[in-house]
């Protein structure tokens, strides 16, 4: 079985060439998707409601299957690896955190850790340590129950929760679209300077601009199940598709309220 | 002579009508179980089979249950006079709320907590067990208890036709135009009904709280 952790020889941990998804009834939500994520970067699909990020996610961890089209993770092509494998290598977040309301907080994150049957120990040591680096004091949050968190701690064990057995590819879709402003931003920043310790590669949906820019090194725009083009952050506030620069606009309604970053 | 006299005096008869009566809906509830859950299961996701066997178990609760041990004595293997035959009508009495409870409880499970768990690459076998079926399980319970009550009370019939059971001192106190003898049978299914209703409550509440 080839592993997720072997550095992939082109530089590309994922992807998309010419992937289509339809719905059973023929209609696309994806549509001929090019896409190429190189190792180690966080790319983020931006988009309106509907423009299909989402389901570009669901394809890379073969929640669904493309249509047509073929989406290679690591150089292999995904429809070669045992899906429930590919998906304890990939780390998922979303966006109402998805943590299992019956389980105390220190099982929601050694889930894949004990789905890969690592030892108790290893188990224990790597939730301790997946706590403190969410900002989170195991002393006091270990044992609590999903339904005694807030909204941003949830999402903290979410995050903590994709990350324990350390995949090497981290899928986010929203992950901080629920909280308030203040705690978002306060993520944002964590998040960032999460990512670039990490070094892990980074498919990040989101359709707040504001927080592709922050968060991206590189920002693939889709509207209708299509890409319009990949941009870095500078290189997005000076695109001239239509929906690019819809998406610039958006930034400035408001303007005076407060800075974009 | 009140009622509780003639209890007194009859009580080792009460006894074990009592547990002919426990049986009779341990036995049926046991079968119900073992085809209402695994159905429930597998129905979940097949909205249209679901609709038509949950519309059938809606049919059989539909009959009444004098009719429906009437209709199962001339059926060959299952049926005749006696326990076997109660049992078999009691399970089908038993199905609705079971399979309905499992299905709506498992559908009813957050979807983004069921999503996570495939994307964390859970097996579909791991998501059912540690996430849908503890998630569900509130909910299911909430049917097992109505089956259980419901069956007590309607195997109090089962004495009609010779399955016997408390009912049996209700139909001969009907007999008899004799409202002790009535009440020695009513009183102590009554009790059984509260008591499983009861506990099940109580379970209930113990597993939501988990």
């Amino acid at each position: 079985m080839a592993s997720l952790n072997a550095p992939p020889r082109d530089g590309l941990a994922l992807e998309c060439r010419a992937v289509t998804y339809r719905l059973p009834s023929g209609a696309p939500l994806v549509s001929g998707l090019n896409l190429q994520v190189k190792s180690g970067e966080t790319l983020v699909l931006l988009g309106r409601s509907g423009s299909g990020k989402t389901t570009t996610l669901k394809l890379i961890n073969r929640l669904l299957e493309p249509t047509e089209g073929e989406i290679f993770i690591t150089g292999r092509a995904g429809s070669a690896w045992d899906p429930i494998e590919l998906r304890r290598g990939i780390g998922y977040v979303i966006q109402d955190a998805g943590l299992f309301p019956h389980w105390s907080v220190e099982r929601n994150v050694a889930l894949v850790p004990h789905l890969e049957r690592w030892p108790e120990e290893r188990v224990r040591a790597r939730v301790t340590e997946m706590l403190e680096l969410v900002g989170l004091p195991p002393g006091q949050f270990a044992t609590r129950r999903p339904s005694e968190l807030s909204g941003g701690q949830k999402q903290r064990v979410g995050v903590a929760r994709a990350l324990a057995a350390d995949p090497p590819i981290l899928l986010m879709d929203e992950p901080f679209g629920a909280l308030d402003p203040v705690t978002r931003a306060d993520l944002q920043k964590e998040f960032r300077a999460l990512a670039s310790r990490l070094h892990k590669t980074i498919v990040f949906v989101t359709h707040d601009v504001r927080e592709a820019l922050y968060l991206g090194t590189r920002i693939a725009l889709l509207t209708e199940g299509r890409l319009v083009g990949t941009y870095s952050p500078a290189e997005f506030l000076k695109a001239a598709e239509p929906e690019a620069r819809a998406f610039a606009a958006s930034l400035h309604v408001g303007a005076g309220t407060g800075e974009v970053r | 002579m009140n009622w509780y006299d003639f209890f007194l005096r009859n009580h080792s008869e009460v006894f074990e009508r009592s547990v002919e009566h426990v049986v009779l809906v341990a036995a049926s509830m046991a079968i119900a179980l073992a085809i209402g859950l695994p159905v429930g299961v597998a129905l979940v996701r097949r909205l249209t089979l679901q609709r038509w066997v949950l519309g059938a178990a809606n049919v059989v609760q539909t009959i009444p249950s004098l009719a429906l041990f009437g209709f199962l004595i001339p059926v060959p293997w299952i049926g005749g006079v006696g326990a076997s035959t109660a049992i078999v009508a009691l399970a089908l009495y038993a199905l609705l709320p079971i399979l309905r409870n499992t299905c709506t409880g498992i559908a009813g499970v957050d979807p983004a907590v069921v999503e996570s768990a495939r994307g964390m690459g859970m097996t579909p076998r791991q998501v059912l067990w540690q996430v849908q079926l503890p998630l569900a399980a509130p909910v299911m319970l909430a049917g097992i208890r109505v089956a259980t009550v419901i069956s007590i009370g309607v195997t109090t019939i089962a004495a009609a036709i010779g399955a016997g059971g408390l009912g049996v001192f209700i139909f001969r106190g009907v007999a008899m135009v004799n409202n002790q003898v009535i009440l020695a049978g009513a009183i102590p299914a009554a009790l059984l009904a509260v008591v499983a209703d009861f506990g099940l409550g109580a379970l209930q509440r113990s597993v939501a709280k988990r």
